[in-house]
């Protein structure tokens, strides 16, 4: 029953299949059965919100899931935002607002926002920061993935005149 | 100019030492010291060595055997600085996996190398040390009494370094001056908490007898040189690389023991070894930072002005000190800060304890200096009936007095010399930014009588950027005309490959985006020093600029004999080289480059070398002087205690900005940081040297919603120390909040005659002082 | 900080899952949000032979309202009831709790029965259970029972569900209509666990308080009903004076520890100063 159960899943729109232990990490088989290496370990208990992915289209911690919860489900992650090569709002927005130096928290913040985006699309500055506190950044100080987050949520909102992608 | 690092990193695709994989790659755990100290009398490794996946185990004990002691480097000090401090400083060792004894919670012991980490971490749970324990000391002062545990035998003593300097006569001044104060500033332990953790990989090639080394590092050359000598090996068959590192602020900055053991396990097994660190370790065994205990006695005039400053302070170090004297002599040569103080004694005791060792942090040792100073400044204002910002303005030194020499040296050896500023300008920058001072006081007063408590204050700093003792660049034309630079810094998310290809676009008259800039790699530019103490936008710009302009002589040279014309008729325009004001006359940079090959049909004129490439090594004469001022505006719920930063302006001056964009992020990130230090952020230990605060449920780091927006101001005060005019600003944000809030919430809280002297601020605090105010008859 | 190895098992029924329980003696855990479980297991805090994940049991996640009662399917995710149009119109107290949670991402995962039979002493939903006096369906291999808020939480992280017991359903009787609700916290930051917290749920009579229900978090090992300070409001009603003596009452009542983020001394002035002002809020609300 510690044997390795096989899990298919779709990441990203793409069907995925891999075999492993029933304790590993999501986060762990994401990275290193599936290859996709851009959602982060910072801290492996749930706080630090580099890990964030969307799991069935709603943020959630991938370091304290288990590989298995995810066998059938539809998950993306920030590999996925991006639609041949071209950015999402969002990504453009902390582009043009430097909403990232390091890159590590980034895609915690992205995934995040997209999540709050979708729930508020016409936030105010305060609900923002308290959206994002969900993910901790040492280098920013916040400021600038604020308005990065409020670029997007204007240009989504011009984008689809209403209804965030 | 927006950053060309976020296209990767921003897909998902940016690569950090975790996302390394190698074909048969390993991965090791580590077995860490549940206890403070004790001592080591063995280790059994059998059943961890017959556990499931498990390729190779070991202990200090044996490792002691296999690898020689290599003497141990701490950051080097010139002979000018030896020659004219006084100090005596002893360097503990460490050994890259502790065999002796155990010294803190989290030090390494044993090493476990198998199939996943998964395998690891089981196989580490089965390894069983025999531990004879030993009383730990953890209270600094303590540590130096008769009869407290010593943490290093052979030194018979926890006091491992003493350090002092001194200027006029402090203790004549302060027997004289018409009032004095005395107080103790405690700025507690916490730390940098990058979101990546620490993590190395090494492969060995057995083709080429050569290592590589990917680390999470900010020293590149300094790992390479260190698992060169440990190893026995030629630094040339020795390579290091930092990929992309999630955040540094310091921490990574110098060699850890990880750094050559997962190298030499490489070597040792014949496959890749890879080790990333997880928070639980982090947070034991990554650098702590900070723990300096303050006694200042400050003579002054009954105008606030200051005639004697006499500080000695105490640093809790830990259980090693990696640095040396870097972080503690930075204290002494910040305290004096934007300030004129003619008679100033400050001396150091460096003490060890059972706790991770102490090493620099974004502000190094610049924060503590700030929160003795700062907070004096204010309680002189206090004693006085003075507004904290008149008095710092009777003591700043003023723009006509620049260039100002402070008296003592700097940690290069040189004299301090602020090379130039308007700190009188920044504060009144800084207290606008917030909505100014009057106006404030108004609220105040207003807000008092409805029972609500706010409260304004100050922290001003100088800062010393851009140190010694080199940076190194190598430029190279290449044959299509693009320009490579490749340079010691090591990024950590500062933003340096778009910033110096600015640079280079800049002084080669070249789009940005035919500058390729290779940084973080030994195997790219011999000799490098790395990107710690704000130094490496000033120290690798000089480089590159140094460079540039010997391989622009000799660009000119070949091109004007290409042109049939003199060297001096030419000038770089739009990436190619032509004589000025004959638009038709010019050749492109690649044709000069392959006009400068070797070969047979070259095109060199007689007495030039082949090829189009410099390197030059940077030594600046010495740091080049930040500065900032920060005023904060609290509110204070008295009934949790709770503290709300109502408004927050930095007016900071980093002489000529390259990147504006880049500049405020730097400050930004550095002053939340700096928030987080003082309200939310602590190392916690026990009388047992047991690490309270071990997972970020207890290290509490500042979210977006436990900070305003920051306000910035610029000025700008060009460095004359180097050809671009700047000066480094990377740490800054970091040194002055802790005590601009803990001046803000004294201020507010004047009417209970609060003191707070001591960093972090915690609710429960203000509530104590509030209560005890009532009690008072 | 990977956890130890388990076996793994995701029944897609609830008596397959209490089988499972039985089988493994005490030895095993139920997995239902994981929020506070796979930290744990990551510190290898514990160490369960094995994991019973709830999360394949569909019939165990609804949201309905019946007789004055919200009912809660004890797989029901924090963030549906955040969201919820049923509990937004029926017992936005619930919502407003709920939301205190953490962060949205951990609130994507957790549960509301995961909550309640962790009863982390710091968690908001055993204090609301508390308040409302509501109740919890357990399901055994002897069949069901109901446990009300008052027997459910016994010591520090510790209820009173059987071994071999799961908790299935959550109710919450709504308050009368007309009744001032309101919850105080205080944490070190937006989302922490509550250093001290305090919900009152007040049915009044003009400027009487018919029916005082006032619950702790934070401030104790478990979450408590401050019987003392409801006593104080139901004889003398809801002045700023009664407010404030029933606040320095709620201070006595409360057993907190002392900890790292807090000592029991502070957490008993937060308990006061929390107690009166949610007081003061429930008296103007409707």
């Amino acid at each position: 029953m510690s044997e390795p159960v096989t899990i298919r899943l779709n990441v990203n729109g793409a069907r995925y299949e891999g075999r492993c232990e029933p304790r590993k990490l999501l986060v762990d088989f994401l990275r290193e059965d599936l290859g996709l290496t851009g959602t982060h370990v910072g801290c492996e208990h749930g706080v630090c919100g580099a890990c964030t992915i969307h799991f069935n289209g709603e943020s959630a911690r991938s370091c304290i899931m288990l590989a298995v919860q995810a066998d059938g489900a539809d998950l993306h992650t920030i590999e996925g935002l991006a639609t041949n090569g071209v950015f999402h709002p969002l990504q453009q927005a902390f582009h043009e607002h430097h909403g990232l130096q390091c890159g590590f928290c980034t895609p915690g913040m992205l995934m995040v926002a997209l999540d709050f985006l979708r729930i508020n699309p016409r936030p105010t500055e305060a609900q923002i920061r308290e959206a994002i506190s969900a993910v901790l950044c040492r280098c920013t100080g916040y400021r600038d993935i604020v308005r990065s987050i409020a670029a997007a949520a204007e240009t989504m909102r011009d984008n689809s005149a209403g209804a965030p992608r | 100019m927006l950053r060309r690092e976020d296209r990767r990193l921003l897909l998902g695709h940016g690569q950090y030492t975790g996302d390394l994989v190698l074909p048969r790659m390993l991965h090791a755990a580590f077995v860490r010291s549940p206890v403070a100290h004790a001592r080591i009398r063995s280790v059994d490794l059998a059943r961890a060595a017959a556990a499931p996946g498990v390729a190779y185990v070991l202990s200090g004990i044996e490792l002691a055997r296999l690898l020689p002691t290599v003497p141990d480097h701490q950051v080097s000090l010139p002979s000018k600085w030896r020659n004219t401090v006084k100090h005596h400083i002893l360097n503990p060792q460490q050994a890259l996996l502790a065999g002796d004894k155990v010294r803190h919670v989290g030090e390494a012991f044993a090493v476990v190398v198998a199939e996943s980490r998964y395998a690891a971490e089981d196989a580490a749970a089965l390894v069983e040390p025999d531990f004879e324990p030993l009383p730990a000391v953890v209270d600094p002062e303590q540590a130096l009494k008769a009869g407290a545990p010593i943490v290093h035998e052979q030194f018979a003593t926890n006091l491992i370094a003493e350090l002092a300097a001194a200027k006029g006569d402090a203790e004549g001044a302060l027997r004289r001056a018409p009032h004095r104060l005395a107080r103790r500033f405690h700025h507690h332990r916490y730390a940098a908490l990058p979101i990546e953790c620490r993590g190395v990989v090494a492969e060995y090639d057995e083709r080429t007898q050569s290592l590589t080394v990917w680390s999470s590092t900010q020293v590149v050359h300094w790992v390479r040189r260190e698992v060169a000598a440990t190893l026995g090996m030629a630094e040339a068959r020795v390579r290091c690389v930092a990929p992309d590192v999630g955040g540094g602020f310091g921490i990574k900055g110098h060699v850890y023991p990880e750094d050559l053991l997962i190298p030499f396990l490489a070597r040792k097994l014949g496959r890749p070894v890879k080790w990333i660190e997880d928070r639980h370790e982090h947070l034991m065994c990554s650098c702590h930072s900070r723990d300096q205990i303050h006694d200042l006695e400050i003579g002054f005039d009954g105008d606030g002005r200051i005639l004697a400053y006499r500080d000695r302070f105490v640093t809790d170090i830990g259980a090693f000190n990696p640095i040396g004297s870097g972080v503690m002599y930075n204290t002494i040569a910040h305290l004096a800060g934007p300030y004129r103080i003619e008679n100033f004694s400050a001396e150091c005791k460096v003490v060890t304890t059972n706790k991770v060792p102490n090493a620099p942090y974004r502000g190094a040792g610049r924060p503590e200096a700030a929160l003795a100073t700062e907070r004096a400044m204010d309680l002189i204002a206090g004693e006085l009936g003075l507004e904290p910002a008149e008095v710092r303005r009777r003591n700043m030194i003023r723009p006509e007095e620049m260039p100002y020499s402070l008296g003592i040296v700097y940690r290069d050896g040189e004299p301090i010399v602020y090379d130039g500023g308007d700190y009188p300008a920044a504060l009144e920058k800084a207290l606008a930014a917030v909505g100014g001072l009057d106006d404030f006081r108004r609220r105040q007063q207003a807000a008092r009588a409805q029972g609500r408590y706010l409260g304004i204050g100050l922290g001003c700093y100088t800062e010393g950027t851009g140190a010694g003792p080199f940076e190194g660049a190598r430029v190279r034309i290449e044959n299509s005309g693009k320009v490579f630079v490749a340079g010691g810094a090591c990024p950590q998310g500062q933003g340096m490959e778009t910033i110096f290809a600015q640079v280079v676009a800049d002084t080669w008259q070249v789009d940005p985006d035919d500058v390729v800039i290779t940084l973080a790699d030994t195997a790219a530019i011999p000799i490098g020093f790395g990107t710690v103490a704000s130094r490496s936008t000033v120290t690798l710009s000089a480089a590159i600029h140094h460079a540039s302009e010997r391989l622009r002589e000799k660009t000119f040279a070949i091109a004007a004999n290409m042109l049939e014309c003199g060297p001096q008729d030419l000038e770089l325009r739009n990436g190619r080289v032509g004589v000025i004001g004959v638009p038709d006359m010019e050749v492109p940079l690649g044709k000069v480059a392959r006009a400068a090959a070797p070969g047979w049909d070259h095109s060199r004129p007689a007495g030039i070398d082949a090829g189009l490439e410099e390197t030059y090594y940077w030594e600046p004469p010495t740091v080049t002087w930040s500065y900032a001022v920060h005023a904060v505006i609290v509110e204070i719920d008295v009934g949790t205690g709770g503290v709300r930063l109502d408004r927050y302006a930095v007016a900071h001056d980093c002489g000529v900005v390259i990147n504006p964009m880049l500049v405020e992020g730097q400050i930004i990130g550095g002053t939340v940081q700096g928030v987080g230090g003082g309200l939310f952020e602590r190392f916690a230990y026990d009388e047992e040297g047991q690490l309270l605060t071990g997972s970020l449920m207890d290290y509490l780091a500042p979210t977006a919603s436990d900070v305003p927006d920051i306000e910035l101001v610029h000025l700008h005060s060009p460095s004359p120390l180097n050809p671009l005019g700047v000066k480094g600003l990377g740490e800054g944000g970091a040194i002055a909040p802790p005590v601009a809030i803990a001046n803000a919430v004294c201020d507010a809280l004047a009417p209970f005659g609060a003191e707070f002297n001591n960093t972090p601020i915690l609710p429960e605090q203000i509530v104590a002082i509030v209560q005890r105010a009532a009690k008072r008859p | 900080m990977k956890p130890a190895k388990f076996d793994y098992h995701a029944p897609a029924a609830l008596e397959a899952a209490i089988a499972l329980l039985q089988d493994y003696k005490g030895e095993a855990r139920l997995l239902a949000g994981g929020q506070s479980l796979l930290p744990m297991m990551n510190f290898r805090l514990v160490e369960p032979a094995a994991l019973i994940d709830l999360n394949r049991i569909p019939s165990l996640a609804y949201i309905r309202a019946e007789d004055g009662v919200v009912r809660l399917g004890a797989m029901t995710r924090h963030r549906a009831v955040e969201f919820s149009p049923l509990v937004a119109e029926r017992l936005p107290l619930l919502a407003e709790v709920v939301a205190l949670i953490a962060h949205l991402p951990i609130r994507s995962r957790g549960t509301i029965g995961g909550s309640l039979a962790l009863a982390d002493p710091a968690a908001e939903l055993p204090m609301l259970l508390q308040a409302l006096e509501g109740e919890v369906v357990a399901r055994g291999p002897k069949g069901e029972r109901v446990i009300k808020a008052a027997g459910l939480f016994e010591g520090l992280m510790t209820t009173s569900l059987a071994a071999d017991e799961i908790l299935s359903e959550v109710r919450f009787p709504v308050p009368s209509a007309g009744a001032g609700c309101a919850v105080e916290e205080f944490a070190r930051r937006r989302g922490d666990f509550a250093l001290a917290a305090v919900t009152v749920v007040l049915d009044r009579d003009g400027e009487r308080c018919r029916k005082a229900r006032l619950a702790t978090a934070g401030v104790g090992p478990v979450s408590i009903r401050l019987t003392g300070a409801e006593a104080i409001l139901e004889r003398g009603g809801l002045s700023d004076d009664v407010i404030d003596e029933a606040a320095a009452k709620a201070a006595d009542e409360v057993l907190p520890q002392t900890d790292l983020h807090g000592t029991a001394d502070y957490r008993r002035h937060l308990t006061r100063v929390l107690t009166a002002r949610a007081l003061r809020r429930a008296r103007t609300v409707h």
